[in-house]
């Protein structure tokens, strides 16, 4: 790449290039988090000075996130829904990686694209389209039977069918990708020593699944927890921890106690994506 | 029961999860969607059936003017978080040593995991009137009275590009990363210079992960919700904002049922362009990363 001084000058401003993007992609999650700490009402400087007042205090005007009952009740309500969501798009993944590694069927191709198809929908329309096919059905019982029923109105059921409809496309390629690196050898094996099919299943398939299946878990339990645009035309009274917050944001002028959710909330994913990393480094080994 | 039959139930039984997701969550929502989009509200509790609500788009400026501005500014962002994203991604794949390497994709993957909620509200601290970039200029002498950074479009564009880049670097990466190095000297050896190794051989190898990644955060952009509205400001005409305002504003589902179906319908349109295009197929783009 032509002479070596040339050369030289551009490896050193690509490497400035490198820090410059990597101080950029940091900057916004350093204030957020940062400002946490900071003795003041207002999360701005000047430093006022260190404390955990915004975490622990109990009185206002410094509530601290630990006593700020919405916020509370917001993290309660975001736990619930990524759990539920995690574990059945878990298992509806697993199913999907089966069907689609194992079995031969017609215009297999095509389901396999449909399948993909959620994740490129947004998530907005994929929240319009659901509110109003629940809300339709939920109309016309009514009127027609009159019978009530709540659960197709917003709340926490939609909540978790919406971020259901595209989390499964992401669980269902981290199993698939799994599910494709399996020796078939080692079940023939088991099935010639005359293990059962339900008992090569829960032997040898399943456990050689379990590191996709809890990596693509967590993925599912981290993109349900941080999920706006979906969650946003689904909720009802129980808010989730992302809506309670960009109410305060939208609304109210925000006190620090959002920079401690903040903090608590990236390290909290932080811990969660390192484990989900852990565990999938685990495949190389077994 | 035979084998055959056991098997063919098994397949049914395998196959019920996914057609219930896909018929329940995907397929009737939007049936329902369209039909909703085409009825027209004639008088109070009175519809008829038509294109009403897509007429009315028409008719009012306002509404595809934003449609347009959020589609060009979104093919903007996806253009910068390539321009942007393809360096890093290239230093990552290629030029770091392979301990650093690991590390450089790991700290790409932090913001990853943090919402888009959480990374507006730092950019928010960081611009505003009352920031921490306004008053560090004050502070330094830079500036004599405060400046507000947010509710501009550069800001939007910025904030953005932010929010997707990483979405654009990660499929970069593993594609890159299969390259063989071979096949860059190969390139220097039969006299090529860095601008040609990189058009005409690391480009071209490089394509699925560019289209997989360019799709993804065209989508991300176009149907963003959280970063326009709170880097721009109340009036940042973003087109998911119209489609919340007739929702849950004002409650004017038929209309906003139509403008979902046009987002829908422009972006859909926006991604099968760019996969002719490029030739390339959704499954061996998306599914890749």
């Amino acid at each position: 790449m032509g002479n070596t001084g040339n050369n030289w000058a551009f490896l050193l401003g690509y490497r400035a290039y490198v820090l410059a993007f990597f101080i950029f992609l940091a900057a916004p999650l350093v204030s957020a988090g940062t400002f946490a700490f900071n003795d003041s009402l207002f999360p701005a400087l000047p430093w006022q000075g260190f404390t955990l007042d915004w975490f622990f205090n109990d009185t206002e005007p410094k509530l601290g996130m630990f006593h700020d009952r919405r916020l509370l009740r917001g993290l309660y309500y975001s736990f619930i829904i990524a759990s539920a969501v995690a574990v059945l798009s878990v298992f509806a993944g697993t199913c999907n990686a089966f069907l689609f590694v194992r079995r031969e069927f017609p215009a297999k191709n095509f389901f396999y694209i449909v399948m993909i198809v959620p994740l490129v929908i947004p998530g907005v329309i994929l929240g319009i389209s659901i509110l109003v096919l629940a809300s339709s059905v939920a109309n016309g019982l009514e009127d027609r039977y009159d019978m009530d029923l709540e659960f197709l109105r917003p709340g926490i059921l939609l909540v978790v069918l919406g971020q259901f409809s595209f989390i499964t496309t992401i669980t269902s390629l981290v199993i698939i990708a799994r599910l494709k690196k399996f020796d078939a050898a080692m079940e023939e094996a088991a099935l010639n020593l005359g293990a059962s099919r339900a008992r090569v299943l829960m032997t040898i398939t399943l456990p050689f699944l379990r590191p996709a299946m809890i990596a693509g878990g967590i993925v599912a339990f981290l993109v349900s927890f941080e999920n706006f645009n979906t969650t946003l035309f689904l909720v009802g009274s129980e808010a989730p921890l992302t809506i309670t917050m960009f109410d305060r944001m939208a609304k109210v002028g925000s006190t620090p106690v959002l920079n401690a959710v903040s903090f608590f909330l990236m390290v909290g994913s932080g811990l969660l994506a390192l484990l989900s990393i852990v565990v999938q480094r685990d495949k190389s080994a077994g | 029961m035979t084998q055959s039959d056991i098997k063919r139930l098994s397949l049914i039984l395998l196959f019920m999860p996914f057609a219930l997701w896909i018929l329940l969550l995907i397929v009737l929502p939007h049936i329902g969607m369209g039909v909703l989009a085409l009825r027209e509200k004639v008088a109070p509790r009175v519809y008829e059936f038509g294109f009403g609500n897509f007429i009315e788009f028409l008719h009012e400026p306002i509404y595809w003017n934003t449609l347009l501005r959020t589609g060009s500014m979104s093919l903007l962002v996806t253009a910068l978080a390539l321009l942007a994203g393809f360096p890093i991604a290239y230093y990552i794949a290629k030029v770091a040593g392979w301990r650093t390497r690991g590390a450089l994709f790991l700290l790409c993957l932090v913001p990853l995991w943090v919402s888009d909620l959480i990374r507006a509200f730092g950019w928010i601290l960081l611009l505003r009137e009352t920031g921490v970039i306004s008053s560090a200029l004050q502070a330094i002498g830079l500036l004599n009275g405060p400046v507000e950074l947010l509710y501009n479009d550069v800001t939007v564009v910025i904030g953005l590009v932010y929010t997707v880049i990483l979405f654009m670097i990660v499929p970069l990466v593993s594609t890159l990363d299969g390259m063989d190095d071979a096949m860059i000297e190969a390139g220097y050896n039969l006299g090529g210079n860095g601008w040609t190794v990189l058009r005409r051989i690391i480009v071209p190898y490089a394509m699925p992960g560019i289209v997989s990644g360019c799709i993804i955060v065209f989508m991300l952009t176009a149907g963003s919700y959280l970063t326009p509205i709170l880097l721009g400001g109340k009036n940042s005409s973003w087109f998911t904002e119209t489609i919340y305002e007739q929702f849950i504003t004002r409650y004017n589902w038929e209309s906003g049922a139509a403008f979902g179906f046009l987002l829908l319908a422009f972006t859909s349109l926006v991604v099968w362009l760019g996969l002719k295009l490029s030739r390339q197929t959704l499954a061996g783009t998306i599914a890749r990363s």
